[in-house]
């Protein structure tokens, strides 16, 4: 047996330095996501047709309107978001890279908080950035619009987070896509209440910091455990 | 080096695939698991893995306990399942970049291609994975493989799909890794033409 070469394998040449961990996994998955482009379009072009059949279902009473808008434009960006969730993993389960995410000498949960950070990059953001056109439709005013924004901003990261757990847990089961809503949107409640509220209070002058201060901790909160949720799950569902 | 089984015993439903079963694989050996269909081959090698926890038995590398996916487990293996872990979206070349930068090896783009091209693959380089035929893909596995300087390989059927040149690659892969000191473990129910000191494990029903 050659010696120096033995040794070599005994110290394998790996460079781990587990911070890269989140870099390698969200440029991999956005890597993945521009290859497939219409996906992405689909999930912004539902958001837009969802908040846009509401004036054609209630009618174009603009007091009524500028009244719903906030709580439309947050259902919508929930259940947006809610389509894009399956892409996050059953991809990767599917083809077996996921196994091979979890054996990789990178800390799991670091390699989840890369691909949950990527998933928001190409739901949450964009659908932030949509947001004040849809708002406008509604005759929503600048301030408005300004919490709008922020609120989506907050919240939309903590609806990839949830939906990540979600994702993990239903990896695998049949029917999976229509337990993971069962299971996610509950969840998605308390998001959707300090969301839209925020926006209202916002209409009717109150201050509104402390439903923007609860998102905001709600998205710290989240960074910190969601991703090692995600790990237990995602080693649950491949065991 | 040395992976040594101790006890290992694993049911699936009322089924027992093993019980018992203890073996120790030292440097430069290979460990052929044989067995019908749905014996425990697969489930072996995810054992082996950490992928599956065992009902029983414990793993130890040079002598440390293995918990299931703990990080020295996750730094000595490499298992490469039935499925190829290729993004249809990604090149062959892109493939075999991303699976190495997960694996935390840094290997210079040059040697990649050159790996790739030692595949049979020269041509094939930056054709997305979709495009690959089945045996292709396996060959993209073994460039990882040969690049990723594991030394306890786990491998699911891996000469599945290859042709006759493809399977004298692999083995001509496995006989180097295993005399730079590398140990292997191979399910397969093709006989394997590796020059190297070969065990076989038969798996079989057990009565409950």
């Amino acid at each position: 047996m050659n010696a120096t070469a033995a040794q070599a394998l005994i110290e394998p040449a790996v460079v781990v330095e587990p911070e890269r961990a989140v870099w390698l996994a969200a440029a991999r998955d956005l890597r993945l996501g521009l290859r497939s482009r219409a996906e992405l379009v689909q999930a912004l072009m539902f958001l837009v047709i969802v908040v846009s059949l509401f004036p054609l279902a209630v009618g174009p009473e603009s007091a009524l309107l500028k009244r719903i808008a906030s709580g439309v434009v947050w259902v919508a960006a929930l259940l947006s978001v809610l389509l894009t969730l399956p892409r996050l993993f059953a991809a990767d389960f599917a083809d077996g890279t996921l196994e091979q995410l979890v054996m990789s000498p990178y800390p799991l949960p670091l390699i989840a908080a890369g691909k949950i950070l990527a998933h928001w990059l190409m739901s949450g953001l964009p659908l932030t950035l949509v947001a004040p056109l849809l708002g406008l439709q509604f005759g929503l005013g600048a301030n408005e619009l300004v919490v709008l924004v922020a609120s989506l901003m907050l919240g939309t990261p903590i609806l990839s987070m949830i939906g990540a757990i979600g994702a993990a847990l239903t990896l695998g089961v049949r029917g999976g896509s229509i337990l993971m809503a069962l299971l996610v949107l509950p969840l998605y409640v308390p998001v959707l209440i300090f969301g839209s509220g925020a926006v209202e209070q916002s209409m009717v002058s109150i201050d509104y910091s402390a439903n923007l201060s609860l998102l905001g901790a709600g998205l710290l909160i989240g960074a910190l455990v969601v991703p090692f949720a995600v790990a237990a799950a995602l080693r649950i569902s491949l065991d | 080096m040395t992976l040594s089984a101790t006890c290992l015993t694993l049911s699936r439903g009322p089924r027992r695939l093993f019980a018992n079963l203890s073996f120790t694989l030292a440097s430069g050996q290979a460990l052929v698991l044989r067995g019908a269909n749905g014996s425990g081959k697969t489930t072996l090698l995810r054992v082996l893995a950490g992928l599956t926890v065992a009902d029983g038995g414990q793993l130890h590398w040079n002598g440390e306990h293995w918990t299931a996916l703990c990080a020295s487990q996750r730094a000595a293996s490499l298992y490469l399942g039935h499925a190829n872990a290729l993004k249809d979206e990604l090149t062959a070349a892109e493939n075999l970049a991303e699976s190495l930068a997960f694996d935390g090896v840094a290997i210079a783009g040059s040697l990649q291609r050159q790996s790739l091209d030692s595949m049979g693959l020269a041509q094939r380089q930056h054709l997305p994975a979709r495009r690959l035929s089945q045996g292709q893909k396996r060959r993209v596995g073994l460039a990882r493989l040969a690049l990723a300087r594991k030394p306890l390989w786990l491998l699911d059927e891996p000469t599945n799909a290859l042709d006759a040149e493809g399977v004298a690659l692999f083995s001509r892969v496995v006989a180097e890794h295993l005399q730079q000191g590398g140990m292997a473990c191979i399910a397969s129910h093709l006989p394997l033409a590796i020059a190297a000191p070969v065990h076989e494990l038969v798996l079989g029903e057990i009565a409950a």
